[in-house]
């Protein structure tokens, strides 16, 4: 910051001040024009706002009338006013919670590897480093092919079980999990790392015991961002043969299974409007889910913003 | 090093290589039955073939219907996603006050967070429905399902990606750049279209080959409202079927392993990889190419 001994906020006020003196000059088109600026890139944010508004209240309206306790009791039924999303419900927190087991801790050990250990001038830690960013940008039915070549089918040959699909979305949100991981260690600062070293403890003690307590905020955001992501991936779902008439709740990982984005695609594909209403009140019920993880998430990061 | 530290290093170092035994997954599973169904149908024919039906009994494999409804559903998306996500870019970083742009990213953050299965329901529900009522241009008015709808949807989708990427971008641009054309007496619009979009430019043009990126590769929303039939045209009013939803409902229809149908979904999983593949390269060859280093 080159300012010496000026705040921001003062800084501003001085701009904004001199910026008024000079406008006052203006000729009325530029002035005119400047509105006519402003008022556009008012509109383009609102515009995100306001679809979301609208989507919300389109989603609920739409949902209301079956929004009640048939949802969450029933399975799927071909008579709508039986139908629920038990089964999809029950196969989403399965799904979930496996993700949540086998990617958290490789996405922190990935984490720990490229910043505190990886050596940048070898081409190997390198390519792992580009690669990450690259598998960020594959689009996710890709990772579904994967997991159908792999997972369903091929080597593994899981069939179109929970297992399969989590490790599908495993795979999926790895990158996220793993990028923010290694934000939040390298927002630790190296005078910790020192300390503790100076003490006697070994590099993987210091890690331990030092900077991923201090990274824990960061580290859950990312997971907490990564599992809601997972939760609502329909595509990579669709390759692996998920079902979407399970009349039971998966008692395993190798039960066959259904998951809420999936119970929502279906019920959005059949012609009856009633499927239509059920699928708006699942969609209520997926939203309100996903707003209190991304809300955990920004809590988290809000009130746990160390400074060092 | 201790014989502990050891094992602990080679564990952590497996899970970073497991992102490469990804990649290399990916490539493996697409590749192999993608070079099989090669051997069966031609090439240029597939690339050039422009009537798309290979489940059927008399089965043509002409994948330019697909490429061709890709591109208008992801040109519909960057008529949304590029302007107002660059306006709303600017907005944030050079006219919202603090407090306000405390209250918008997260609000933003929470639009890209909604599932896309949400977002096609929205398109199909509300969106084209209006696109109906409304409808003023010549021509008929778009039908129940439509390419234009879906493609505006997966414009708003994209938007808070656009917009926050620009945003870090034009955030990083120093301080002492925006004072000096202020003391000249730029305007606050001046300030920010002749100085601060230009000095970001790499990470807008970043941004929005990001989004060109997101929206190609798009599944659920073109699924549920674009139509899902194959059809040559770029009138964006008809029913489409992009890459993505040909993948997805060949996914749903359970083929035999080892069928041509079975093979054609790796076939196409090949191209729509490799467009989003060179399309990451590209932005990455941009980048460095517009790149301005300030320190």
């Amino acid at each position: 910051m080159s300012s010496v001994g000026v705040t921001s906020a003062e800084a501003d006020a001085v701009r904004d001040a001199v910026a008024a003196r000079l406008f006052a000059g203006r000729s009325r088109r530029l002035r005119w024009r400047e509105r006519v600026f402003a008022a556009l890139l008012f509109v383009s944010l609102a515009i995100g706002i306001v679809s979301l508004a609208t989507l919300l209240v389109t989603m609920i309206v739409r949902g209301a009338p079956r929004l009640d306790l048939r949802l969450i009791e029933n399975f799927p039924s071909s008579t709508p006013s039986l139908a629920g999303a038990q089964s999809a419900i029950f196969g989403t927190i399965w799904i979930i919670s496996i993700v949540a087991l086998t990617v958290v801790p490789v996405g922190i050990g990935a984490a720990i590897y490229l910043e505190e250990y990886a050596d940048r001038s070898r081409w190997w830690n390198r390519l792992i480093e580009l690669n990450i960013q690259n598998l960020a940008a594959v689009p996710s039915i890709v990772y579904g092919i994967l997991g159908l070549a792999f997972f369903a089918r091929g080597p593994l040959g899981l069939g179109p079980t929970v297992l399969a699909a989590a490790l599908t979305l495993s795979l999926l949100v790895l990158p996220i999990v793993t990028i923010a991981g290694r934000e939040a260690i390298r927002a630790v600062p190296d005078s910790i790392r020192q300390a503790s070293l100076a003490l006697g403890a070994t590099k993987w003690q210091t890690i331990r015991r030092q900077v991923l307590p201090a990274a824990v905020p960061g580290i859950a955001t990312g997971s907490i961002l990564a599992l809601s992501r997972a939760i609502g991936e329909a595509a990579p779902l669709t390759m692996l043969g998920a079902l979407t008439f399970v009349q039971f709740n998966p008692d395993g990982p190798l039960s066959a299974f259904t998951a809420l984005p999936i119970q929502i695609f279906a019920w959005i594909s059949r012609p009856q409007e009633e499927f239509r209403t059920l699928a708006a009140a699942a969609i209520v019920v997926l939203l309100a889910l996903l707003l209190m993880m991304n809300a955990a998430a920004i809590w988290i990061r809000d009130r746990s913003r160390q400074r060092w | 090093m201790r014989w502990g530290e050891r094992f602990v290093v080679a564990l952590l170092f497996v899970c970073g290589a497991l992102s490469v035994a990804t990649t290399v997954g990916i490539v493996v599973a697409l590749a192999i039955p993608a070079i099989e169904f090669f051997r069966a149908v031609d090439l240029f024919d597939f690339l050039t073939g422009t009537n798309w039906s290979p489940l059927f009994a008399d089965a043509h494999f002409g994948v330019l219907p697909l490429v061709v409804a890709t591109l208008v559903t992801t040109f519909w998306a960057l008529v949304v996603c590029i302007p107002f996500g660059l306006g709303a870019a600017i907005y944030l970083s050079e006219y919202a006050p603090d407090r306000a742009r405390r209250v918008l990213k997260p609000v933003l953050e929470i639009l890209a967070g909604i599932p896309t299965v949400v977002y096609g329901f929205f398109a199909l529900v509300f969106v084209t429905p209006l696109l109906r009522d409304i409808w003023f241009l010549p021509g008929d008015p778009p039908s129940t399902f439509n390419a234009l709808a879906a493609g505006l949807v997966m414009g708003v989708m994209i938007l808070p990606t656009v917009a926050s990427v620009s945003e870090d971008a034009m955030s990083a641009v120093p301080r002492g750049l925006r004072e000096g054309a202020y003391a000249l007496g730029a305007t606050r619009m001046q300030v920010s279209t002749r100085v601060v979009v230009p000095a970001a430019l790499s990470g807008i043009v970043a941004s929005f080959v990001l989004g060109i990126s997101r929206a190609v590769g798009e599944t659920m929303i073109v699924l549920i409202a674009a139509g899902n039939q194959p059809n040559l045209t770029l009138d964006p009013t008809k029913p489409m079927q992009t890459m993505t939803a040909f993948i997805a409902s060949a996914g749903i229809g359970d083929l035999p392993t080892g069928s041509i149908g079975y093979k054609t979904i790796f076939a196409v999983g090949a191209t729509l990889f490799v467009m989003t593949f060179f399309m990451n390269l590209a932005s990455a060859r941009l980048v460095r190419r517009f790149r301005e280093a300030y320190e």
